[in-house]
């Protein structure tokens, strides 16, 4: 876990069975550069579908700022292990949460 | 895992189409045949679907079939039975077969570990490329190598593919 004096609760949850967490961990990183964001950012690991149903787990990477999914479609999905499906702002589906998305949470979460 | 040079084995199994797809009979008509492990729930195919409609599109002029086959468990991912396949294959206007392989029998005996994984056999049904569709799922337009289409282009010429593998990229096929 990577802890700074911040306010801001950042919460990834990965999976090892989805090979889209590195990537969406370092679009994380640069946001929150680009930002200049402080935030607590724990890296939670998921591994058995009893943590999945735990953390309220859609699918890896799943990204919560202060407690909120970043992708507000994630309150239709079911918990369970898999790749989590994204959709980018061009409505193109996407393994990924795009930088935008990701973007937009931190900017929301600095604003409270 | 299926090499480069074996010949991919048979497989018999039912369709969206309600019809009974078989290697033997694809083979008997097309000059190639992409045997596409995939399936309904996983981002990556969803990326990578309206570029197998093009890729057989573009393609079906010189006797190519892509066939894509779900073997994914549908006890722990239910959208992956065979209702949701013909929903999905509507939906996305599949112009190739899509087919259910409930046993699993056809994933492990091609060696199959993620959806999508490609296995394109020339044909007398030998494996002549072995991996993903593109190098690029989340942006059509950034695509540098063009693996799926550069290796049947090689087929159809009389040449060797290279590369003749690629990782495949994608989730992994959820095994019972």
């Amino acid at each position: 876990m990577h802890q700074t004096s911040g306010t801001m609760h950042i919460q990834f949850l990965w999976w090892d069975g989805c090979p889209s967490h590195p990537e969406a961990w370092q679009r994380l990183q640069d946001v929150l550069a680009e930002l200049q964001a402080e935030a607590l950012v724990e890296r939670i690991q998921v591994t058995t579908d009893e943590d999945a149903e735990k953390y309220g787990f859609p699918g890896s990477p799943t990204i919560l700022v202060d407690g909120e999914d970043i992708d507000p479609a994630a309150s239709r999905m079911p918990s369970r292990l898999t790749c989590r499906l994204y959709y980018q702002e061009n409505g193109r589906p996407s393994p990924l949460p795009s930088r935008e998305m990701i973007r937009r949470a931190i900017r929301s979460a600095q604003r409270r | 895992m299926l090499d480069v040079g074996q010949k991919g084995p048979d497989f018999s199994l039912p369709g969206v189409d309600g019809n009974t797809v078989s290697l033997t009979d694809l083979l008997k008509d097309h000059r190639a045949v992409a045997v596409m492990f995939s399936c309904n729930h996983c981002p990556y195919v969803r990326a990578w679907e309206d570029r197998m409609v093009a890729i057989q599109r573009d393609y079906a002029s010189q006797s190519v079939t892509l066939v894509a086959i779900n073997p994914n468990d549908t006890a722990r991912y239910p959208d992956d039975d065979m209702e949701h396949m013909k929903a999905r294959a509507a939906e996305k206007g599949f112009n190739f077969p899509y087919l259910r392989d409930d046993s699993q029998d056809v994933a492990r005996a091609y060696g199959g570990t993620h959806t999508p994984h490609v296995f394109l056999l020339d044909s007398g049904g030998v494996l002549r490329y072995r991996g993903a569709i593109d190098d690029n799922y989340e942006n059509p337009d950034a695509v540098r190598h063009t693996y799926l289409r550069d290796a049947l282009d090689a087929v159809l010429a009389g040449r060797d593919p290279a590369p003749a593998t690629t990782p495949a990229v994608g989730c992994t096929i959820k095994w019972k």
